[in-house]
């Protein structure tokens, strides 16, 4: 009855207050005093490239094909828009019934997207190149949240997407048959992006929320098997370290912080004074020596992540960035944005 | 942005004020945008295209507006007079704006001069009066009470007020084609309905002990190892890392040139020495690559251990596979790896194979996970280290290419074809699930459907 739930609160916050005493015993170390040896970085100049214009209103989300050069791009007038952002052609487009297309994300084979938004649901499309075709017609109901999707990954195959919704879940999902593999509770609100982590045995992925947590999970059992509260506001944009031992994540709070696996701790943030507004997206680059992340005051700040300072910031687009890629050979990265366009940057 | 104009209107910190003459009034307390500009260097150390930035947000969200030309959110680094806004009309103490408070707003301006409204307001006039027209005579009664008490002021002050109103209203309500500054994207963290509950229930409180409790007793890493790991890993990937260390023979976004993409496509005759170097970093490296992992197939042969390579990638296959597979994948591997006189048996301890064997009983898509570990790590362990010291590793690494740097156009402004690549939609998928090599297909012309 409720005495039994008295005495399980009571464990509960007993437990919560060791775990903050003994992490404060440690001492705090962070990536930029190790680093103090190392070579800062010269003068950086990225431009931009490509400028892919077609959508007709915000761009939201975007993916790379593993091919190093299409990708996948949603918007929030539903459009969904394949292009070879090399030659920036234009391949695929197809409307989707809903507006805010939040997440999409290319198939590891590059023959199929995903993606979904406010309908709550990720359908899956195969791309097809023929013209009597609708693409629309040969559309796959894969996933199925209670709220919003805010984000998609196809795992190590076309036949496996994780999905994270503004339901406060994440779920994993097989294509086929729309099964639900797995789910992951734990979040208090609203989840808002996850990754997939580039381990050997692959079995985890992180995951960032409206409740200032970024948890990562074990993919087979649903468990939460670490968790971190450092930030200050939602966590709109969460992305591994390339070893897999450390992950990054952008938050509204205008921080990006790093956190280590190993060591169970935050080990760096990313900050300045003068930014103010929101992280909406991070990715690093192939090394892991360079944090790319796009703001809500319209510009991509360039971090070294060793030594925790800010190498560059790049202006151009004219609106929100709302995602931000590096490509899977690390040439280049794109940036998408609420002014209607995506940027490859190189 | 309130904590960066508060400290901004700081007396003895912030940005310099003064009177400025403005046709025959004298308006106190103005900045000059330059000085907005300067102040900002000066204080967050950042260049003048970032000042000039971060001001000009400001001004777009109604924290300043410009006295000589209120209808502009622009920051002029000049002498253009500006003023802070009143805490009064910031948008995070009033918003969302109310309609009747904008009924108000053009209905003082409709009065105050016939055809003052222009296009948008006007629409939203019409589409205002039609929606309140049964109060709207609180409406014309409220801008008229508005309206006399403002003109028992003083000239300057009337100004002022008129500025700060058309400066709230335009942050709120944006002519059409410039985009709102205030739209934020769907709700988040809404009402419950819609939300697995899952908080404050004894399940929640069960969970999150066994969290904790696992979390104390969990063996950390000392930082500083953690720490120093990633120096060593940025460090030896720095090279490899095209936004680094560039690429060669170019980067194709700089140059327009793919070759970049076709010396190191997927599965290409003779590999690159960064790529056969990068085989020696780990092992998850080298089983990435195709390329490197057919070597190490080939390597694995000579030891006549190639089926431990051959059982994990059927595994991967198994985990990643399609649901509706599962049995007949579990069934397949084991009758070709695992059975007693099996064609391609691989070698597991007696623990590991009894514990399998026992799971088989019922298949699921994990059921050989300490099966694939245990294979995994015999090759982590045992064969990589060798493969990486043997002859076949060494003369790849002799043979790999090193391009050349590509020549930089002579006329880089001339626009060359752009190759494209055939989609990987288009050809046939292969096994392992990684897009076919995109070789450089018909050139086509630039740009275009």
């Amino acid at each position: 009855g409720s005495n039994h739930e008295q005495m399980l609160k009571r464990g509960y916050w007993s437990l919560k207050s060791d775990s903050f005493i003994t992490k404060g015993k440690m001492p705090v170390l962070l990536v930029h005093q190790v680093a103090e040896r190392v070579e800062a970085l010269g003068q950086f100049v990225m431009k931009t490239r490509r400028t892919l214009k077609g959508h007709g209103n915000k761009v939201l989300c975007m993916d790379w094909c593993k091919d190093k050069r299409r990708i996948v791009s949603s918007s929030q007038d539903g459009k969904v828009i394949v292009w070879d952002s090399f030659t920036t052609n234009k391949e695929h487009a197809v409307t989707m019934p809903c507006t805010w297309v939040m997440a999409c994300a290319y198939a590891p084979s590059g023959c199929a997207i995903a993606c979904g938004g406010l309908d709550n649901k990720c359908s899956v499309y195969p791309l097809t190149f023929d013209k009597n075709e609708n693409m629309a017609a040969k559309k796959k109901s894969v996933a199925m949240h209670t709220n919003y999707l805010s984000a998609c990954s196809f795992t190590n195959s076309d036949m496996q997407i994780l999905t994270a919704s503004g339901d406060g879940t994440c779920a994993l999902w097989d294509v086929e048959s729309g099964q639900l593999l797995q789910s992951f509770h734990g979040h208090g609100a609203d989840v808002l992006c996850l990754d997939l982590a580039p381990s050997e045995t692959g079995n985890t992925f992180v995951s960032g929320g409206c409740d200032k947590k970024a948890m990562v999970w074990d993919m087979r059992s649903g468990q939460c098997v670490q968790a971190f509260e450092t930030h200050e506001s939602d966590i709109n944009s969460v992305r591994y370290y390339p070893s897999g031992d450390a992950f990054a994540s952008g938050s509204d709070d205008a921080t990006c912080r790093l956190y280590d696996l190993r060591a169970d701790r935050e080990v760096a943030v990313y900050s300045k004074d003068s930014i103010i507004f929101g992280a909406s997206s991070v990715d690093f680059s192939l090394s892991g020596r360079l944090l790319f992340a796009g703001y809500n005051d319209y510009t991509i700040n360039v971090w070294d992540v060793l030594k925790g300072s800010r190498v560059s910031i790049l202006f151009g687009h004219e609106n929100r960035v709302s995602t931000l890629r590096v490509s899977p050979d690390g040439t280049a990265f794109c940036s998408g944005s609420w002014d209607h366009t995506l940027r490859v940057w190189a | 942005m309130e904590r960066v104009v508060l400290s901004m209107q700081d007396p003895d910190q912030g940005v310099r004020t003064r009177s400025q003459r403005l046709f025959i009034t004298v308006i106190p307390h103005t900045a000059a945008g330059g000085d907005v500009v300067a102040w900002l260097i000066r204080k967050y150390g950042i260049s003048d295209e970032e000042a000039l930035h971060l001001g000009t947000l400001l001004v777009q969200h109604g924290y300043l507006y410009s006295l000589r030309e209120p209808r502009s959110l622009l920051l002029r680094p000049d002498d253009t007079p500006y003023r802070f806004q009143t805490p009064y009309f910031w948008t995070s103490t009033v918003w969302p704006a109310a309609e009747l408070d904008y009924a108000i707003y053009l209905t003082k301006k409709n009065i105050r001069k016939q055809g003052a409204l222009v296009g948008h307001e006007k629409e939203h006039y019409d589409q205002l009066h039609r929606k309140i027209s049964h109060t709207w005579d609180l409406v014309v009664m409220q801008a008229r009470e508005q309206l006399r008490a403002a003109k028992q002021r003083r000239k300057g002050d009337r100004l002022v007020i008129a500025c700060q109103e058309q400066t709230y209203w335009l942050v709120n309500r944006p002519p059409p084609g410039v985009p709102s500054v205030l739209e934020q994207g769907p709700k988040r963290s809404s009402c419950a309905a819609g939300r697995v509950q899952l908080t404050k229930s004894t399940e929640f409180y069960k969970q999150e002990m066994e969290r904790c409790r696992k979390a104390l007793t969990r063996a950390r890493v000392k930082s500083s190892v953690c720490l120093e790991a990633y120096l060593k890993f940025s460090g030896q990937r720095g090279p490899h890392d095209p936004m680094m260390s560039g690429c060669l023979p170019s980067n194709p976004w700089v140059s327009d040139e793919d070759a970049y993409w076709t010396i190191n496509a997927p599965s290409v005759a003779v590999p690159t020495k960064l790529r056969v170097e990068r085989w020696a970093f780990s092992f998850q490296e080298l089983l990435e690559d195709p390329v490197g992992r057919a070597h190490f197939m080939d390597f694995l042969g000579t030891e006549f251990s190639a089926e431990n390579l051959s059982f994990w990638e059927a595994c991967e296959e198994l985990r990643h596979g399609g649901q509706a597979q599962v049995h007949a994948t579990v069934d397949a591997i084991y009758q070709q790896f695992l059975a007693p006189g099996a064609a391609r048996w691989v070698n597991i301890d007696s623990r590991t194979m009894e514990r399998t064997l026992e799971g088989l009983r019922q298949p699921h898509r994990y059921v050989l996970d300490e099966a694939q570990l245990h294979i995994y790590m015999l090759m982590k362990k045992d064969s990589y280290p060798r493969f990486l010291k043997s002859a076949a590793y060494r003369d790849l690494l002799a043979e790999a290419v090193v391009p050349p740097e590509a020549k930089r156009r002579v006329f880089p402004f001339m626009r060359k074809p752009l190759h494209a690549s055939p989609s990987p939609a288009l050809l046939p998928a292969s096994p392992s699930g990684e897009p076919v090599a995109a070789t450089s297909g018909p050139e086509c012309g630039d740009g275009g459907t």
